[in-house]
């Protein structure tokens, strides 16, 4: 029976308590931001879409191995003597770039936001922004280049490098044929002096086998 | 309302055809408003805004969704019961609406005088668990008809308390018509029946009882539109939607349009029964204050509080479980009316 009544009493005192912070919540302010109008101040490296600041990229390729959904694509052309990447040749730190990137996307409508591309990059130039607003209807639009040079100016890189390449190889047959040349001439002048050498091995050899 | 619609159109069809509208329209609106009302007041309780895109307050949110919902297509599960799938949801707000024939609006404005109101109304009320057990039966959707069942369970066991605690005030006044009810708290604040009613300093005694009263027949009568916290029928988390599962489109709209009209009239009966129906706060003080366009604004006062005052409690509570919702009619809310009865009937001996 007393129970009875306690059960009561617990009912009607928790309702009117719960009841009593909802009517009291009524008249707090709301805590909803409106968003499209009204925004928070998001941190600058928030983790959201990627930036690549070309300035300082050496092409290292350590992001795109980094991902998990392979979602960049980095293409590099090496430099040929003469030539130098950008304006000044070297990253913000003094690094040598020793490669002209030619094609560097990223897909993000497979990035996963997983921020594990950010931190194996050697001069910390890829890194996520506060940038969250970039969905699109199309998914090409989510491939994103950053690569600082224009198709023309990286095939014309790849034809430079092409170049130089074949003028190295022609350099290097023309070596390899002069060493060859050199070889073989070294070869016979051996071999002419070999015969009276061998003559004589055999002759010790001979020596010793009837010792 | 029917002396004054016989005088304008005569003793015609037409004119029993013209009672119910106003009486229709308030509803719509009132249930267009209600629902925008429940997601204002449910967002200011948890901190929130709630709908402000459409009009400047979302005045027209649930218009819109209104509209939005006629131009749904109606789904009809397979292997339903085609016709019962469709008229449940009609039976469902006809019952909700048929109440509102003897809810007294004011002195004047009622649908009809009958000399058993109340005992229509609890009756033609409860006719809306045929619809919600014919709308889970037809659905040929075992959740729906789980959500069915419960809805008939509770319904049926809450029509005992409520009828009950209804019945202390049909005691008190000796009479079952509702705008009888209303006259006999005429005299301010102090003679509505929550206070006792009418009477000499002895009707103290009563103040207690009566209030019990009140609160449990607010209780049952939250269980009978199945609101929260008795919403068992609907049980988002166990029963999806209840029997509104496989509704769509107007049909979906119309159980919607039942439960906001059912909450309205059991909020009328109860401002009737107990909170003076039409009458005004200061009685004769004020006689300008009773004439009949401000009753009507009394009841509608009285009977928006007592709304809110459900919406403020679906928001407070969580739902009860089907074990909880039985121990409570029958263990609690029962005995309780049942003492509150022999106690009335007490003092009714002693004091009259
Ligand atoms: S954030 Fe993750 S998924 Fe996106 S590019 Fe970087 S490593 Fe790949
Ligand atoms: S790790 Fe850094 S430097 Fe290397 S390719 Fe990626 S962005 Fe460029």
């Amino acid at each position: 029976m007393k129970e009875y009544f306690k059960h009561i009493y617990q009912t009607v005192s928790t309702i009117s308590i719960g009841m009593n912070i909802t009517f009291k919540q009524m008249f707090q302010k709301s805590v909803t931001i409106q968003y499209p109008e009204q925004r928070l101040q998001l941190p600058e490296r928030e983790r959201n879409r990627l930036f690549v600041n070309m300035e300082d990229c050496i092409g290292c390729d350590q992001c795109a191995k980094a991902c998990p959904v392979s979602c960049i694509d980095i293409e590099t052309v090496k430099v040929i003597p003469g030539d130098v990447v950008g304006k000044t040749g070297v990253t913000s730190q003094g690094k040598k770039k020793a490669l002209h990137v030619t094609d560097f996307t990223i897909d993000f409508a497979k990035c996963c936001y997983c921020q594990l591309c950010v931190f194996p990059c050697p001069t910390e130039c890829i890194y996520m922004t506060d940038v969250f607003e970039f969905s699109s209807f199309n998914r090409d639009v989510l491939k994103y280049q950053f690569a600082d040079l224009s198709p023309e100016q990286g095939a014309e890189k790849k034809e430079m490098y092409a170049k130089y390449a074949l003028e190295q190889e022609e350099k290097k047959k023309q070596a390899a044929i002069e060493a060859a040349a050199k070889k073989a001439a070294d070869e016979k002048s051996k071999a002419e002096e070999k015969p009276a050498d061998e003559k004589k091995e055999t002759d010790s050899k001979t020596d010793n086998k009837e010792s | 309302m029917e002396n004054i619609f016989t005088q304008w159109f005569g003793n015609s069809l037409l004119t029993y055809i013209l009672i119910p509208v106003p009486i229709l329209v308030y509803v719509s609106v009132f249930a267009l408003y209600a629902v925008l009302a429940e997601r204002k007041v449910s967002a200011w309780m948890q901190n929130r805004i709630g709908p402000n895109r459409t009009d400047k307050f979302g005045l027209l949110q649930t218009i819109l969704d209104g509209l939005k919902l006629v131009q749904k297509e109606i789904v009809n599960p397979t292997r339903s019961d085609k016709l019962y799938f469709r008229m449940a949801p009609f039976i469902v707000f006809t019952a909700a609406f048929m109440g509102y024939a003897v809810l007294p609006f004011s002195s004047v404005f009622m649908g009809v005088n009958l000399n058993i109101g109340l005992f229509y109304f609890f009756s033609i009320t409860s006719l809306g668990v045929v619809g919600v057990l014919m709308a889970g039966w037809a659905s040929n959707n075992k959740y729906s008809l789980y959500g069915a069942m419960r809805t008939v369970a509770q319904i049926v066991s809450y029509e005992i308390p409520t009828a009950l605690s209804a019945i202390v005030v049909v005691m008190l006044t000796g009479t079952l018509s509702m705008n009888n009810y209303a006259l006999a708290q005429s005299g301010g604040i102090f003679n509505w029946f929550i206070f006792g009613g009418p009477g000499d300093i002895y009707k103290i005694i009563l103040i207690p009882i009566m209030v019990i009263s009140v609160v449990i027949l607010f209780i049952s009568t939250l269980a009978e539109t199945n609101r929260t916290p008795f919403d068992l029928t609907e049980a988002d988390s166990e029963l999806v939607a209840g029997v509104h599962i496989e509704y769509s489109g107007m049909l979906f709209a119309m159980f919607f349009f039942a439960e906001y009209a059912q909450m309205f009239a059991v909020s009328g009966v109860i401002a009737t029964l107990f909170l003076g129906g039409w009458q005004s706060p200061f009685g004769d003080l004020i006689p300008f204050l009773n004439t009949p366009v401000f009753q009507v604004l009394w009841f509608l006062g009285k009977g928006l509080f007592l709304v809110f005052v459900q919406i403020w409690l679906r928001w407070t509570l969580p739902r009860v479980r089907i074990d909880q919702l039985m121990t409570m009619c029958w263990k609690y809310l029962i005995p309780i009316t049942l003492v509150n009865l022999f106690l009335v009937g007490l003092y009714m001996l002693i004091f009259k």
